[in-house]
């Protein structure tokens, strides 16, 4: 048994520590952000943040999350279930094609700009290195990251 | 940017085009049913009017991420005048809509969108009609506002006009469009449709689908195409937690589990248990595989021939060959699909399949199934940029579900799966030659091109799935053809629309197969565009002209000199300064000699290293009447972007047994902080036919790269990818 916090609510899963976060995101928490894409931490579509920090769920295990604060896509939601800042400006570029990448990408520039409220073109780029975009949408997606920083 | 050409001398940005009026005759009113609606002209088979004042817009193209559920929305709601929020689309349900075939080659624009936009005319002229008689009025009087039509005393919505039958009449071909004036949506960038619930975190994707009883299956594939199953002592794994079933038939080994995690353990475990024979060594050498396609035996047919009637007398011949290795759609989220088996013997698969219609008989098929009792509905899937995966994740949950009667199975593969088992863009060889005179003109121009495969696509038949092979009573692997004309397959675009008095385009076509191969976004183009337009350019270079110039010399088509100049005059082609180690290059094709109109200009720095830095790239791109500009910019830039990762980055590894690239690591992509800015004109034909847009820029971006590298080192690169190794001369 594994307490951990979702998206601000306290949870508890029930499966063995070592079954990785993805998975129990995606099953057990109906989670639909996070998302299997190489299983090795070398894609980012499955990216969580885990505290402040943007980590890939397919290689960290339920058992290494107790008592973390774990944040989704969903989780980055406002009041009343209306979009964050991030998802907005995602929005407003229209920053995306097939969007499978999406999830690991807003929750990487999320853990971003948290570090760094104010990057330059080529922080936003370098701070996206881990995250695999196939349909070619990552320059739509950076002015969408810097819209956001500039939203403040 | 978007300029408008409303004639083909007026030049005006879209800003200020409104206030001219133009007269642009009214589409073709020749009783001629467009697209799709050809094969389907009982407009109930498009359009619904619900109770509830909501349209049921149906359509047999699916969403790849290109945006076209999203432009068949707004050219709906605009030719129907119901606002935008009124309209809901199914697509991809071999229950429910037209099968439109497979969603590919550029071709839901043509034939969905001109369907759309002509059904929906049909279909207001017929409540329009309706509603004169309820209302009294002549048709004249009437005016339509977001469903509802207005006479000059009273008014009534349009369900309120039909009791069901209404629009089941075949469509005419003669009945008006909307004036362009009166566009709300065509034209522009709507929030596209499945977005929102995107960035939100709702599920959308196949991948996403869950419900409770949900089973979780694996398939455990051979270690080489060749390999059959001896072997395999399950017990083991029947005995791990929470597994469920063992499916063996022949060489399919499979399996079902209550959890993934359970699944993926039991499917590691299966794999180290399952003894599988040895194979010959069935794979070229990987370094020497252009010598092996060269020496395949051919079936060599001539697309296109044009004989000179002078006598003029060759002075020089330029000589070039070109190669492509075997690349990977590699989609972003490995192919999934969730199948359910009833009872009853109905089977359901929610699959990402670009062809439901065509996979679900060739399922019903493998399954020895009435194909009624199959029914694929698509659902969104990672980018695939071609045939992937796809087709076969529902094949194969198909025949897990098959083992677990009335429980639901969500098969997905792994990273690795996809790496090793998709089919791949095929490797060609292009060899093109021009004779030239003492002018420097091009008297005769050959090109040939040699490629093993570009579609084997699950067009119908059980062989092309990929368990189907592996099966204790298999089906063979069809023999493979290739596209004809007028789009091709390995020799799309291989016809260039530059003018030459002599003109030959021969296709050399083997149907070897040793690395599974299907259509990769393009198919023959990017290295047909490749070869050609880079020759032309070693052509300009032999006789010293510049690029555009000479382009523009030999292109007496007036759309395409169009896009070639805004192209090369938005990139400041005239004004560039040449620095050594620094250069620019142009490409053009028309997609197909069909569909969109597209140059791309691209700036390199190229440094001892041969490492390539691509500064900037400009495209100028023609669709014809723009529906959603923002998705044009994205499926060219995307192609831009996509080009230049394949161009500089792909190659598939192999060696004499299987395949070796099985990850990311083995096959890089570029990554953020590699792709340059790009900068899309575009070019708005109002009342011209809407162009597909899809595979346009692949080709002119390889070209416009090796053309730029060359203007910076003066080495010209005829083989992809373009490593620094390469480049160097090494």
């Amino acid at each position: 048994m594994v307490t951990f916090t979702l998206n601000g609510t306290s949870v508890t899963a029930e499966a063995d520590g070592d079954t990785p976060l993805l998975y129990m995101l995606a099953n057990d928490f109906r989670q639909f952000g996070p998302k299997y894409g190489c299983g090795a931490a070398e894609c980012g579509s499955c990216m969580v943040l885990i505290g402040d920090s943007a980590l890939p769920s397919c290689v960290i295990t339920l058992s290494s999350v107790e008592n973390e604060d774990v944040t989704t896509l969903a989780g980055l939601t406002e009041e009343g279930g209306m979009p964050g800042r991030l998802q907005r400006a995602f929005l407003a570029e229209q920053a995306a094609q097939c969007g499978y990448c999406l999830s690991g990408i807003i929750i990487s520039a999320e853990a971003l700009l948290r570090e760094n409220p104010n990057p330059t073109e080529t922080e936003v780029r370098e701070g996206l290195d881990r995250n695999l975009c196939r349909c070619g949408a990552h320059n739509s997606m950076v002015r969408a990251v810097l819209r956001a920083a500039g939203e403040v | 940017m978007i300029l408008t050409f409303l004639s083909r001398r007026t030049l005006l940005k879209a800003a200020g085009a409104l206030t001219l009026t133009f007269a642009i005759p009214l589409d073709a009113q020749g009783a001629e049913l467009n697209g799709s609606l050809a094969q389907f002209p009982r407009l109930s088979a498009w359009l619904r009017i619900e109770a509830d004042g909501t349209v049921m817009l149906m359509i047999g193209k699916v969403e790849l991420g290109q945006g076209i559920v999203t432009a068949v929305r707004q050219i709906c709601a605009d030719e129907l005048d119901v606002d935008l929020n009124r309209v809901t689309v199914i697509s991809g349900d071999t229950a429910v809509t037209p099968d439109e075939g497979v969603t590919a080659g550029s071709m839901s624009m043509p034939q969905c969108g001109r369907a759309v936009r002509q059904a929906a005319a049909e279909a207001r002229w017929i409540l329009v009609n309706i509603a004169a008689e309820r209302l009294a009025a002549p048709v004249e009087a009437l005016s339509v506002r977001d469903g509802v039509v207005r006479g000059p005393e009273s008014e009534i919505a349009y369900q309120d006009l039909v009791t069901g039958s209404e629009l089941q009449q075949e469509a005419t071909g003669t009945r008006p469009y909307k004036q362009r004036e009166a566009y709300r949506y065509i034209g522009r960038s709507v929030e596209p449709l499945h977005l929102r619930a995107k960035v939100m975190g709702q599920p959308v994707f196949v991948q996403d689908l869950r419900a409770d009883g949900l089973l979780h299956g694996r398939v455990v594939r051979p270690p080489t195409y060749d390999a059959a199953l001896i072997a395999v002592d399950a017990a083991p794994v029947r005995a791990m937690p929470g597994i469920l079933q063992i499916v063996r038939d022949g060489s399919f080994l499979g399996l079902i589990a209550e959890r993934e995690e359970q699944a993926i353990a039991a499917a590691e475990a299966l794999s180290v248990l399952a003894e599988w024979s040895t194979t010959a060594n069935s794979l070229p050498h990987q370094a020497d595989v252009f010598d092996w396609l060269r020496a395949q035996t051919f079936k060599t047919t001539t697309a296109f021939e044009r004989t000179r009637s002078d006598d003029a007398r060759v002075v020089q011949t330029l000589r070039a060959t070109y190669r492509r290795p075997y690349q990977m759609h590699a989609s972003i989220g490995p192919s999934a699909a969730v199948a359910l088996m009833t009872e009853s013997g109905n089977l359901t698969v929610d699959t990402h399949s670009q062809s439901v219609f065509w996979t679900a008989e060739s399922i019903a098929k493998m399954l020895r199934m009435d194909p009624a009792r199959v029914r694929l509905r698509h659902v969104h899937g990672a980018g695939c940029y071609g045939h992937n995966l796809a087709d076969d994740a529902a094949a194969d949950a198909a025949l897990l579900a098959r083992a677990v009667i009335g429980r639901t199975v969500r098969l997905q593969y792994s990273r690795a799966d996809e790496h090793r088992w998709e089919p791949y863009g095929s490797a060609m060889i292009v060899e093109t030659e021009a004779d030239l005179d003492r002018d420097g003109n091009v008297l005769d121009w050959r090109i040939d091109v040699h490629s093993t495969p570009h579609n084997t696509r699950p067009m119908r038949e059980a062989g092309y799935l990929l368990p189907a092979r592996y099966l204790s009573d298999p089906f063979p692997i069809p023999e493979p053809r290739n596209i004809p004309a007028p789009g091709f397959g390995s020799e799309r675009n291989a016809i260039v629309l530059y003018e030459f008095p002599g003109h030959r385009v021969r296709n050399h076509f083997t149907t070897a197969m040793p690395l599974r191969v299907s259509a990769l976004r393009g198919l023959g183009a990017y290295a047909n565009v490749f070869a050609t337009e880079s020759f032309v350019d070693e052509v300009a270079h032999a006789v010293g002209a510049d690029p555009v110039a000479y382009r523009l010399r030999l292109m007496s088509d007036e759309r395409a000199r169009d896009v070639i100049r805004t192209c090369a005059e938005a990139f400041g082609w005239e004004e560039f300064q040449r620095r050594p180690g620094h250069g620019r290059g142009i490409g053009f094709a028309r997609y197909k000699n069909l569909e969109c109109y597209t140059c791309v200009a691209i700036e390199v720095a190229v440094n001892d290293r041969g490492d390539i830095r691509v500064i900037r790239v400009v495209a100028a791109n023609d669709s014809g009447e723009i529906v959603h500009p923002g998705s044009i910019e994205q499926q060219i830039e995307g192609g831009i972007v996509q080009s230049l990762s394949w161009s500089l980055r792909e190659e598939v590894a192999f060696d004499s047994e299987k395949i070796l690239t099985a990850g990311w690591s083995d096959y890089p992509i570029l990554r953020f902080s590699e792709i340059p800015p790009v900068e899309v004109v575009q070019i708005n034909r109002p009342g011209q036919p809407f162009l597909g847009t899809g595979e346009g820029s692949q080709g002119p971006t390889v070209a416009a790269l090796a053309n730029a590298v060359f203007d910076a080192t003066r080495r010209r690169l005829r083989q992809l990818p373009f490593t620094p190794e390469r480049v160097r001369g090494g």
